[in-house]
């Protein structure tokens, strides 16, 4: 950089990158000069240290389908370009958008740049690529960018002001990495555990130095039998619902779920159904539902009895953004209609 | 949704294109799909062949909830 500032990659989906929503989904990696949508604010607020001098923008669905594809691409063009740090996001709770970011990151990390990018904890991204970025904790959604930019930019102050090293998560403002790091402390490991042995028996606060992974793991069920007895019901978190969205369930976020009959039905007719969901490109879906909720190919399948029934019912909600407390809420009490009417196994499917 | 629906005794295979994402959210028993917009389907083919391939995808989540599984388990 000609004003030796240092000089910052920044990704983006399509959306944030201002192609467009989700029927640009689908466009491959593309670089613009100069930083794009969130990157202006970000780059504002680094003048004078660091420069976004280019922005790499790819479609969410493009990125989760074209996964080789996609990751070859960003390799090359940060091969290329050789930033002193990437940016990604902020994510929120976008997941096809939270695991680029996370893949933009895995790859950065081979190639020895840092990567600093903002993400919801409860974003599948964040799980599953800690490791390979900092990232600053938002909200769940793009409403909380006013807050995010200026912990990403404290961040990104921070790395470079320190010469390439930030503190612990608690230090520095950025959600645990799972990654340890050896230090020198002055107490022996045996007193540091009695002390804290101790403080829990008086019912005081301590700082575990090993917090116990939570693996909320349910054992597979035991499979159906026979299949050609039993009864099977059709779950859905694509959004698909009667034409109308009789019960309103939100195209993010969604606070319910719908229960329809599908009782006698061969087949969902695009003049009677419809998708609700806000989180893909609904035209596919809307052509024809069955392509999220194969009510026509079930119905064929329990005709020619390779399964006993179809259930007469579908659940559907929109997974997009939905709280996993709220998801949770909703399959708890779709399970327990499920079991009380008499099916044995489920097909969710999801978009 | 899958691991509640699982909880309360029910075998659930999810059918979903984002395989990551599917074992992070913890399903056992995991069907890929096609794309994200039309996970059963495929705009491409014409209407015939789509029914045939959603027809095998349907197939193949029947033979997931008739197999014995120990851990997630992917059927591709």
């Amino acid at each position: 950089m000609s004003q030796g500032k240092l000089k910052i990659i920044h990704y983006l989906n399509q959306f944030f990158g201002q192609i467009g929503g989700e029927e640009k989904a689908n466009i491959a990696p593309l670089i613009k000069e100069g930083p794009v949508g969130p990157g202006g604010a970000l780059n504002n607020g680094l003048a004078g240290l660091a420069e976004i001098s280019k922005t790499m923008i790819c479609g969410d669905s493009y990125f989760s389908e074209n996964l080789a594809a996609s990751r070859a691409e960003i390799k090359q063009m940060l091969t290329e370009e050789k930033p002193d740090l990437v940016l990604a996001g902020p994510a929120f709770n976008a997941g096809r958008y939270g695991i680029a970011c996370g893949n933009v990151a895995e790859i950065a990390t081979e190639l020895g740049i840092t990567v600093i990018s903002g993400i919801y904890p409860e974003n599948p991204g964040y799980d599953l690529f800690k490791q390979y970025a900092y990232f600053v904790e938002t909200g769940d959604s793009a409403a909380s960018m006013r807050q995010a930019i200026p912990n990403m930019i404290k961040l990104v102050k921070s790395y470079f002001e320190q010469g390439g090293k930030l503190g612990s998560p608690e230090e520095a403002g950025y959600l645990p990495r799972g990654v340890r790091k050896n230090l020198f402390v002055e107490k022996r490991g045996s007193l540091r555990a009695v002390e804290m042995l101790i403080k829990k028996l008086k019912g005081e606060q301590f700082e575990t130095e090993y917090p116990m992974p939570v693996f909320d793991r349910v054992e597979p069920r035991p499979p159906v039998k026979d299949i050609t007895k039993a009864t099977v019901a059709l779950v859905t978190s694509g959004g698909i619902v009667p034409k109308g969205n009789p019960d309103r369930i939100e195209s993010s976020s969604a606070s319910k779920y719908g229960k329809y009959s599908i009782a006698g039905l061969d087949d969902l007719s695009t003049a009677e159904y419809q998708t609700a969901h806000g989180g893909y490109d609904p035209v596919y879906a809307n052509e024809d539902p069955d392509r999220v909720l194969p009510v026509d190919t079930l119905r064929e399948l329990e005709k020619e009895g390779k399964i006993g029934k179809m259930h007469d019912h579908y659940y559907s909600t929109v997974g997009n953004g939905t709280a996993v407390a709220a998801a949770r809420a909703y399959a708890r009490e779709i399970a327990d209609e499920l079991v009380n009417d008499g099916v044995q196994a489920v097909i969710l499917t999801s978009t | 949704m899958v691991k509640e629906i699982e909880r309360a005794g029910l075998p659930v295979v999810h059918v979903a294109t984002v395989v990551p994402i599917s074992q992070t959210v913890g399903a056992n028993r995991i069907v890929p799909a096609v794309a994200i917009p039309y996970p059963l389907g495929d705009p491409k083919l014409v209407r015939e062949e789509e029914k045939l391939l959603r027809r095998e995808l349907v197939e193949k989540t029947l033979k997931a909830l008739e197999t014995n599984i120990s851990e997630q388990t992917v059927f591709a």
